[in-house]
């Protein structure tokens, strides 16, 4: 049973890969503990709740977005693309595969973002050299350091066809 | 023995549930009826709690319960454990020592309600004079916790200083710094009776047993900590802090389960950082180099509530051949929060300086740093004559410098540039202590043929879970497809801390050995011959598994040895002459670790240290207001990690090192020896490209101009 929202509740309906979830909200869930506490997709993480660390970047209309600093009532309508809904069933995106093979990460917190962030990237084009990469990728921080391994995965994941893959 | 020198480089076994986000970390288990807390920092860094008025909090909407000191209940003494402030036990009085100090804790329905209720407490306090100045308090300086390294005599270094014809004698400084994992510290609690169950994110779940145990007087068996996947750690998650006991005191008294995030600004005050140091190192030489005296000491932060010492001089102790040697470190007590374990505690900042120090020694001699490092081998270990249990720093030294084409470099300051950017080009030495612990280890091996290997270690992304998964497949002569390691549960047998470099040498050993004696075990089963199929063996004996248990202990044999993985750092830097900017261009660095596990996350975890090293190099620094004792640029804003576009063009060698004596699977440990030697690898090759030399981190633009 979820608690009673407060006295504001307003009523949200949110389209996550593809589900769609009616939710009542208090306004001032953010868009992350709206996935992570609302709807159990814990995928999306919460690095530093200040819009600094990437950790929780998802994929609003194809957009990356940090979810941590926009309001959960604020996307009724729109695509959410979260890293739960990447995978096609047992097929990993290419993005997520390269960054097994290339280990882009170490504990894995950053990684969901870091794998979003990455798929938006590739569709953005911002692929045109190591140099343009680590700037586009400069929003998502990884603390354990793996951020050769990152771009290293995210020229695999290139030439595997990562900026056509189905999200 | 079966286990290869080089590890094949696997991918992580964890992977697949990492990059899909099904890895569930601590604060993702949602049970029924859960409700969220929300802390109440201390906005004085010294005095006393006068009143605290929760009226408000307590009729918005969704609070549950308010609870402070004035209604949470006491607990006894923790010292001896490794609770991070022994002296400060949560919510027990009403005493204030230092800004952010969680003085009470918010229970409500939701994560907004409790926040809005947070903030609708009102605390007033008695406010006394607070210590904030390291610097005004050092003639208060002390020795503390020194007994890991207790102050180090050899000769008379000071008189052996005073008469050598060459010499150097500096102080450096290095700031606080945070360790910020990713993942935040955040635990879910979870009470039913007299027992209960912690999500936590620790290095450190049977230490956290013993705390609750102790703190709730309830027996250990009633206790359960989980902890298998950590967001990162670096030291920040192996003493227990307080917010692990406030949850738990706010399940117990609300009845329900708990959740608690902490926010990345309380981070910088309530889950350690490396305190700031300032260390004076004079070196005395002979015209051709060799050092006749070595002296290391200084102070740095600590706190009345803490037990800690950053024992900064520790790898001076060990890393060169001299007659003389004076080391020692003291802390000044401040109303600052508590330092703790960082990456490379000790050797970290202590090689920053030690480092820093040969590179002026070499510019004094005018001889090559590296020459310098050479001529100055040691061959034993410098602060007790033992043998070393095995070491490759020349090969290190060899490999990285013709890789790096260290031999084209002109040592003249100044002398190579790129455009109008100067060019700089630096080096520096890296160590750190191999140690081991006691672990347990339980392995099976199943009707199918698979093997399950069990020891309640950590996995904070070292690679624990895929390395202890090879060292058993290759014992035990079956595909690592087939092991399952399981971890981070205090029903497994126990592990130690995952610190200090030594879960592999430690669990890596207890695995080792387990799966030693269960593949003789069944060997015995099979009439002592050799068994090519164990599903077969197991289904010819009506036998569901075999397993057996192995309590592992560091060997006192090896104590006859010194054990230190070693290493170094090549660097180069661009300087823009005009703007100060600093620019890593590349870095060479080569380590010698033992036995490697696993070639790709070995790698990665060396790589790892050096992307942190660089950050201490240049950016990273939290500040202290002195007037107030609060730490200011309390986000990732302003506090600068590096970013991926700040890394560029990093080599590392792994040498291969064979080493009999340091334990069984003669593994030296890589945790931290990747971060240590980088910072001053770069403050040498900006002193190369400037001429200037900075003796206080990290190398900000405004000190080059």
């Amino acid at each position: 049973m979820k608690p009673e929202p407060g006295p504001y509740a307003t009523s949200v309906s949110l389209n996550v890969n593809g589900n769609v979830h009616d939710l009542r909200l208090d306004p001032r869930t953010t868009l992350l503990d709206a996935l992570r506490e609302n709807l159990d997709l814990t995928g999306t993480k919460k690095g530093c709740d200040q819009g600094a660390c990437g950790a929780c970047t998802v994929l609003v209309d194809g957009r990356r977005v940090n979810s941590c600093l926009t309001l959960a009532v604020m996307h009724g309508g729109q695509k959410i693309v979260t890293v739960e809904g990447l995978a096609q069933g047992e097929h990993l995106h290419p993005v997520q595969a390269a960054f097994i093979r290339n280990d882009g990460f170490q504990c894995g917190y950053c990684t969901p973002g870091q794998i979003c962030s990455a798929v938006a990237l590739l569709h953005e084009g911002h692929t045109g050299s190591d140099e343009e990469i680590r700037t586009w990728m400069s929003g998502n921080i990884c603390r354990c350091g793996a951020y050769t391994n990152i771009v290293a995965a995210i020229r695999e994941a290139e030439k595997n066809g990562g900026a056509n893959a189905p999200v | 023995m079966s286990i290869p020198m080089m590890g094949e480089p696997r991918d992580r076994v964890d992977g697949r549930a990492k990059v899909t986000g099904t890895a569930k970390y601590a604060a993702e288990y949602n049970p029924p009826g859960i409700v969220h807390a929300v802390v109440v920092p201390a906005t004085i860094a010294s005095g006393t709690i006068s009143a605290i008025d929760v009226s408000e909090a307590k009729k918005a909407a969704g609070v549950i319960a308010v609870i402070s000191h004035l209604n949470a209940p006491k607990i006894d003494s923790l010292q001896g454990g490794n609770f991070a402030e022994p002296h400060l036990i949560p919510f027990n009085d009403n005493s204030v020592h230092y800004v952010g100090q969680q003085v009470a804790v918010v229970v409500a329905d939701t994560i907004e309600h409790a926040t809005h209720g947070a903030e609708l407490v009102k605390v007033k306090y008695s406010e006394q004079a607070a210590r904030t100045d390291m610097n005004a308090l050092r003639h208060e300086a002390k020795d503390k916790a020194s007994q890991q390294a207790p102050p180090l005599s050899k000769g008379d270094a000071d008189d052996a200083f005073a008469s050598a014809p060459v010499k150097v004698d500096h102080v450096y400084r290095t700031p606080y710094e945070h360790h910020h994992p990713m993942e935040a510290h955040s635990i879910v609690v979870i009470w039913d009776d007299d027992h209960v169950t912690l999500h936590d994110s620790s290095q450190n779940i049977f230490a956290v047993r013993g705390l609750i145990a102790r703190a709730f007087s309830i027996p250990r068996e009633n206790v359960h900590i989980l902890s298998p996947f950590v967001g990162g750690a670096f030291g920040s998650k192996g003493s227990s802090w307080p917010h692990v006991l406030i949850a738990a005191i706010a399940g117990h008294e609300v009845k329900r389960p708990v959740k608690l995030w902490l926010p990345r600004k309380q981070l910088f005050f309530t889950n350690g950082h490396r305190p700031e140091t300032e260390q004076r190192v004079a070196l005395g030489a002979t015209p051709d180099g060799k050092l006749v005296s070595v002296i290391h000491e200084g102070i740095s932060q600590s706190n009345a509530v803490c037990e800690y010492n950053e024992r900064f001089s520790r790898p001076t102790r060990v890393m060169y051949a001299t007659p003389h040697m004076d080391v020692s470190n003291l802390v000044v007590e401040l109303n600052v929060s508590s330092p703790t374990y960082m990456r490379a505690p000790g050797e970290n900042p202590g090689m920053f300086a030690l480092e820093s120090a040969m590179d002026e020694l070499a510019v004094a001699l005018k001889m090559d740093p590296l020459q310098l490092r050479l001529v100055n081998y040691a061959e034993t270990d410098p602060s007790n004559g033992k043998p070393w249990s095995s070491k490759s720093l020349r090969e290190c030294y060899s490999q990285a410098a013709e890789r790096f084409g260290w031999s084209k470099r002109n040592g003249e300051p100044r002398s190579m540039r790129a455009g109008r950017w100067l060019i700089g080009q630096g080096m520096a030495s890296a160590t750190y202590p191999s140690h081991r612990s006691p672990a347990s280890c339980r392995a099976r091996m199943n009707a199918d043929g698979t093997a399950t290997i069990s020891s309640g270690s950590h996995e904070m992304g070292m690679g624990t879970a895929t390395v202890m998964s090879q060292l058993a497949a290759a014992t035990l002569g079956i595909p690592a497809e087939r092991v399952r390691f399981e971890y981070g549960d205090t029903n497994l047998p126990q592990a130690p801390i995952s610190a200090g470099s030594m879960t592999a040498a430690s669990v890596g050993t207890a695995v080792y050995e387990a799966s030693t004696a269960l593949k003789k075990k069944l060997i015995d089963l099979n009439n002592g011959a050799e068994v090519s199929d164990y599903a077969t063996l197991l289904h010819a004996h009506y036998l569901p598994s075999v397993e057996v248990q192995v309590d592992s202990k560091p060997d006192p044999e090896a104590e006859k040895f010194s054990s230190q993985a070693f290493g170094c750092h090549f660097a180069e830097v661009a300087v823009d002459p005009d703007l100060g900017i600093v620019r890593l261009q590349r870095m060479v660095s080569a380590f010698a670790g033992g036995r490697i596990l696993n070639e790709k996350t070995a790698h990665s975890q060396l790589l790892g240290g050096i992307v942190m090293g660089i950050g201490m190099a240049l950016s990273e620094e939290t500040h202290l207001d002195r007037r107030n004792g609060s730490f200011t640029n309390i986000n990732f804003g302003e506090y600068l990690v590096p970013v991926n576009a700040d890394v560029r063009n990093i080599d590392v060698i792994l040498v291969p090192e064979e080493d009999p004596h340091v334990n069984p699977i003669g593994a030296k440990g890589l945790g931290e020896i990747g971060i240590v030697g980088v910072a001053p690898s770069i403050v040498n090759a900006v002193y190369h490209a400037t001429g200037k030399r900075v003796r206080d981190l990290p190398v900000t633009l405004d000190k080059l101009l």
